[in-house]
């Protein structure tokens, strides 16, 4: 960022004697002093809550931190992984927010000071705000499984945050020999896009059907259950001969032995169960909250920021927020949809609050597809509202899967949908 | 030690009365939940979802109480639709309705765009007046709608899987008869083709 718009930032800071003003309720008369909101992280989450911002309030001042220039979304990266789309299809860049105003800063956060109201960004920039919100996304636990780390990842790709990680499994899909073994090792509970792993194994099971028959995928599994599982195994048995001796697909799940515990990244050998050698090796490592949530002492025991669940004010630190996957929002699911809308609910909340009024009554929900092949889609809904005790509650009688009976022709037109939800959701939050 | 009648009947007029007292969530709020589908305000970058923004109050109100009982075919909406309550479905049709249809070129085929305008015309224009264009009680915008969503609801009309009027059985098997398939496709081209 330029080194003028942090001295303008300073100088409103010296004279923001306005607070008193603010507090005796004509905020938006303001007197100059702009309220400003600063966004760490430039997901689904943040980019939406920055945007939704200006929507609805254009005097606050927001600006977005994020690393990176573009940002690949995951949600659909698996048909990267099948050839079925581009990997530039699920990049998108910052254009769009700044169009609206917001200053975009390409830079890393180093601090999050929550008592100065500060966020230092490496290079000791100073940022002042008066509510921040956090939006980090996820990390991995690198020190779970022995052999395992962030250097053997560039090997043995997990591809789960989305980018060069998913062009180098893609890469190596592609060079694989016909007749070779891929191995997914699924993570355990809670985690990114719960549906995922599996919507992998059906998006790279079409690809190897289409060009390399006599392959295999075998997903080890330390969880006995996993989401959507019924309409993915029937879709499997449907297209990819699962449960027979020349399936595709085979699922490992924690009573068989599914559960990983070392990884030989050199002899492309997992142990778990028994050894089993993989050509291809795709490790989803277990996760915990995006790195800057825990240096700025924003998570619990188990690695995840808690939050109220009304504003996701967080309950470590006051005025700042917290969004996304990084969030404890169960039974919201760690999804792209319910980051999107969550940070809607947050952007309102934190207006609301620099306007000096209450947080309102929130309203949220989650929608996520699985393509199990080009024309086949399956999803899952749910509409929350804010329970009686103050937390995220499931809307009695909503939501759910889709029917188990559905007819090939909504089926197909659930995959159309998905790639209109894909278009809208990212135009949503970028655009 | 029975509790005294007076008593009993305050708590029940309480427990009756509380979902009518519970806040409910503003317009804009809920309407924000359907953004990711449905795009930012309801207008939709397609290629499939519809553009709901410029609905009328009365067909989105209808719409969501026949995705609700199930009369009303579709994907997710049916298990979607059953996450709200009346009140809260009106004021998502209050906003909605009062949000500006955004019309966004799509592609479509001129000679068919061309003759559906013609079909339209012919058996449509009695009720969906001036192309198709306005937001009807009971029908939604159709000029400049997206051609994937108007090809769905048009398969659950002709197999009837989704009820209509009389009036509009009448035409469509009128137009079906007459020009069969292409009849219909071609009025979607038209309708796509309204910018």
């Amino acid at each position: 960022m330029s080194s003028s718009v942090i001295t303008r930032r300073q100088f409103l800071t010296l004279t923001g004697g306005v607070l008193g003003a603010a507090a005796l309720g004509f905020p938006r008369l303001g007197l100059g002093a702009k309220k400003r909101v600063v966004i760490v992280g430039g997901g689904i989450g943040g980019a939406t809550a920055a945007k939704y911002i200006t929507m609805m309030d254009p005097a606050i001042e927001v600006t977005l931190v994020e690393k990176k220039q573009t940002y690949h979304t995951c949600f659909m990266s698996n048909e990267v992984l099948s050839g079925v789309r581009d990997i530039t299809s699920i990049e998108f860049g910052y254009d769009g927010l700044k169009k609206r105003g917001i200053t975009v800063i390409n830079a890393e956060v180093n601090a999050i000071d929550p008592v100065a109201k500060t966020v230092t960004l490496l290079g000791n920039d100073t940022l002042a705000y008066d509510a921040c919100i956090v939006a980090p996304g996820i990390d991995f636990h690198w020190d779970t499984l022995e052999g395992y780390n962030q250097q053997v990842a560039e090997q043995l790709p997990h591809a789960w945050q989305a980018g060069p990680q998913t062009q180098l499994l893609r890469d190596q899909l592609t060079a694989m020999r016909d007749g070779g073994t891929v191995v997914i090792v699924a993570p355990p509970n809670p985690f990114r896009c719960p549906p995922g792993p599996y919507e992998r194994a059906s998006q790279i099971a079409w690809y190897l059907k289409n060009n390399k028959p006599k392959s295999k995928i075998i997903i080890l599994d330390p969880k006995e259950k996993f989401s959507k599982m019924g309409l993915f195994t029937a879709g499997w048995k449907r297209y990819y001969g699962y449960g027979t001796g020349d399936s595709l697909i085979e699922w490992i799940g924690v009573d068989e032995g599914g559960e990983v515990n070392r990884v030989d990244a050199k002899q492309r050998i997992v142990y778990a169960g028994g050894a089993i050698k993989g050509d291809v090796i795709n490790i989803i490592p277990p996760q915990k909250a995006g790195k800057i949530a825990v240096t700025a002492d924003l998570v619990n025991e188990a690695g995840w920021c808690p939050v109220d669940q009304r504003t996701f004010e967080s309950k470590n630190h006051k005025d700042v927020y917290v969004i996304g996957d990084a969030s404890v929002a169960a039974p919201m699911p760690k999804s792209g949809y319910a980051a999107n809308s969550q940070a809607k609910v947050c952007a309102a909340a934190v207006v609301a609050g620099l306007q000096g009024n209450p947080a309102p009554v929130p309203s949220y929900v989650n929608t996520c597809y699985s393509l199990i092949t080009p024309e086949d889609g399956i999803s899952v809904a749910m509409v929350y509202r804010l329970g009686d005790d103050g937390t995220i509650t499931k809307v009695e009688g909503a939501g759910g899967l889709t029917p188990s009976d559905a007819s090939d022709a909504m089926r197909k037109r659930e995959v159309e949908y998905a790639y209109s939800w894909f278009k809208n959701i990212t135009h949503d939050s970028f655009g | 030690m029975k509790p005294p009648i007076r008593l009993i009947a305050l708590v029940a007029m309480l427990w009756g009365s509380l979902p009518v007292i519970a806040e409910l969530p503003s317009a804009t709020m809920l309407a924000n939940t359907c953004a990711g589908c449905h795009g930012t305000n309801g207008a939709s970058v397609g290629p499939a979802s519809p553009t709901i923004a410029g609905i009328s109050r009365d067909y989105f109100i209808q719409s969501m109480l026949d995705y609700q009982s199930g009369k009303r075919p579709s994907t997710i909406m049916q298990r979607i639709a059953k996450g709200y309550s009346e009140a809260e479905i009106e004021l998502m049709a209050e906003y909605f309705s009062q949000q500006p249809f955004a019309h966004q070129a799509q592609e479509h085929d001129v000679k068919q765009a061309d003759f559906g305008r013609r079909l339209h015309k012919k058996y449509c224009a009695l009720c969906h007046e001036d192309g198709g264009r306005h937001a009807d009680d009971d029908a939604g915008i159709l000029a400049g709608q997206w051609a994937a969503y108007l090809r769905f609801t048009m398969q659950d009309f002709t197999r009837e899987e989704r009820e209509m009027e009389n009036k509009m059985k009448q035409r469509l098997e009128k137009l079906q008869a007459d020009h069969g398939e292409q009849g219909v496709e071609a009025l979607i081209h038209y309708y796509a083709s309204q910018q």
